[in-house]
């Protein structure tokens, strides 16, 4: 399963790249190869607030919903208008155009709590 | 449901082998999915796939007087089967609730195969065994004398796969040899296989022609391969209870549990063809009488999302004209349309063909149109 070295994620599967003093968020490909087949995508409202790990988005397979959270702690400044009309980037590109949102981030210090490549390889060993 | 852990069908190993998520289902552990919910619907209706119904239950029902009880047991009339040839039916409480759906074979002049729900098994067994004995207070004609009616609970002695998709005449002919014909829809047949026998019912729960076959559960990883070696040439793959899931619901076919429950009576569902009313007596004609007479209250639709967005999914609740007029009882997206798709039980005033209503999704509500069933249609 492919794991970047150069991203950070979360214990619910997300992950964050740094972009300055915002995070692009989206799913892992561990993440995305479990759920399969994605068919829709709820994105977060603009400019919304959220808390680490509150549920700000929605992706749903044939099978069922699962939400995402927010990473850390910030505003939603940019969302991933190309998966409403094509889902299935998470499943080909989960770290690529696949990504989910951009938070602005509240304070830059939250990203120490989120887990490193080797971290998160090991969760889902 | 047991508290044990889940039991294994004897194809677990080879699930595993072809890289299938396996999870608990109806006390048992089965493939969710190989590759791709998606792919295998779309495999089953282009191709050809085979499906794992080990789970499912087997109870033969057996005597001189298993015809008669059977259909005092059974809502459709037992009397039209043949013997070789099988009928959708229903088991009932006495408030004509459903206990299980189910098919019942006629297997010989004097024996019944019946094949169950693998949830539903045993307590479809217990009520059986319970209405064989005179019951405390039971109707003279539901007694049934012990000595010429034998039921035994068979499920653990067979495995079974169902193997569905136009390519099915081929593959079949390419397993049984080209001197065995394909049974009729509903038959059942017992042709030798690899120096054993199976039984071969043309029977399924995906809208395609398909077949379902059981075998003693020592012979089962020996037809499973032999079927998935000889599908090759006709694009056979494994498929799971994902894929099995959105080909049934697309054809409006009811899941137990879901669509069907005790509390739900099959004129409700709309299945009322599966019901003799004209035989004079089986458990829970009473009561889905006076449901005819009255109307029933909530009647099982199917229906369609007018826009493209988040897929219906049970327990979502369906208002109309901002009224809330009943509950998605299964809801999917189709692979085969693209589209969200699902049933629901609505208010019978409102449960018209061509009705528009709104579906609660996350606290937004999104429109669907009551359709015809089935909602696919092969083109």
């Amino acid at each position: 399963m492919n794991v970047p070295d150069d991203l950070l994620y979360t214990e619910t599967h997300e992950w964050a790249r740094r972009e300055g003093d915002k995070v692009r968020v989206g799913i892992t490909d561990h993440a995305q190869s479990e759920l399969t087949d994605v068919v829709y995508v709820e994105l977060p409202k603009m400019d919304r607030q959220a808390n680490a790990k509150e549920a700000i988005a929605v992706v749903e397979s044939v099978k069922a919903a699962s939400d995402i959270y927010a990473p850390v702690r910030g505003t939603v400044i940019e969302v991933n208008k190309a998966l409403e009309a094509d889902p299935g980037l998470i499943n080909r590109e989960p770290y690529g155009q696949g990504w989910i949102f951009v938070l602005k981030i509240d304070n830059a210090d939250d990203l120490k709590q989120l887990k490193d490549a080797e971290a998160y390889r090991k969760q889902i060993s | 449901m047991t508290e044990n852990a889940p039991k294994k069908t004897p194809l677990y190993e080879e699930h595993v082998r072809l890289g299938a998520k396996m999870v608990p289902f109806a006390g048992w552990l089965m493939p969710v999915q190989y590759t791709s919910i998606v792919e295998e619907n779309q495999t089953v209706r282009n191709k050809v796939g085979i499906f794992d119904i080990s789970h499912m239950g087997q109870l033969i029902v057996e005597g001189s007087g298993a015809r008669e009880w059977l259909n005092v047991m059974l809502t459709n009339n037992i009397d039209k089967l043949d013997v070789g040839h099988g009928q959708y039916t229903f088991l009932l409480n006495e408030r004509g609730g459903i206990i299980d759906d189910l098919i019942a074979y006629r297997i010989g002049e004097q024996r019944f195969l019946l094949v169950v729900n693998a949830a539903r098994t045993d307590e479809d067994f217990v009520w059986l065994k319970k209405w064989r004995r005179p019951a405390a207070g039971a109707p003279e004609n539901y007694r049934q004398d012990a000595d010429t009616t034998a039921i035994v609970n068979r499920s653990a002695d067979f495995g079974g796969v169902a193997i569905q998709g136009p390519g099915i005449a081929e593959l079949f002919h390419a397993l049984f040899g080209k001197d065995v014909d394909l049974p009729p829809r509903n038959a059942i047949i017992d042709p030798p296989f690899d120096g054993t026998k199976v039984s071969v019912a043309r029977t399924g729960y995906t809208g395609e022609d398909g077949i379902e076959v059981f075998f003693r559960a020592s012979d089962a990883v020996k037809f499973w391969n032999a079927a998935l070696e000889k599908g090759k040439a006709f694009g056979i793959k494994p498929c799971g209870l994902g894929a099995r899931d959105t080909l049934r619901l697309e054809m409006c076919y009811p899941l137990n549990g879901s669509d069907l429950s005790p509390e739900r009576n099959p004129i409700e569902a709309g299945l009322g063809v599966f019901v003799d009313l004209t035989k004079p007596h089986f458990i829970g004609r009473d009561a889905l009488l006076k449901t005819k007479e009255n109307g029933p209250p909530e009647k099982l639709v199917q229906f369609r999302m007018k826009e493209k967005g988040p897929p219906p999914r049970p327990h979502y609740a369906v208002f109309q004209n901002g009224e809330r007029v009943g509950e998605v009882t299964s809801g999917t997206l189709s692979p085969s349309l693209n589209w969200g798709i699902g049933m629901a039980y609505v208010s019978a005033a409102h449960a018209k063909i061509g009705a528009q209503i709104d579906i609660e999704i996350r606290g937004r509500t999104f429109p669907a149109t009551i359709e015809k069933k089935p909602l696919y249609k092969k083109s």
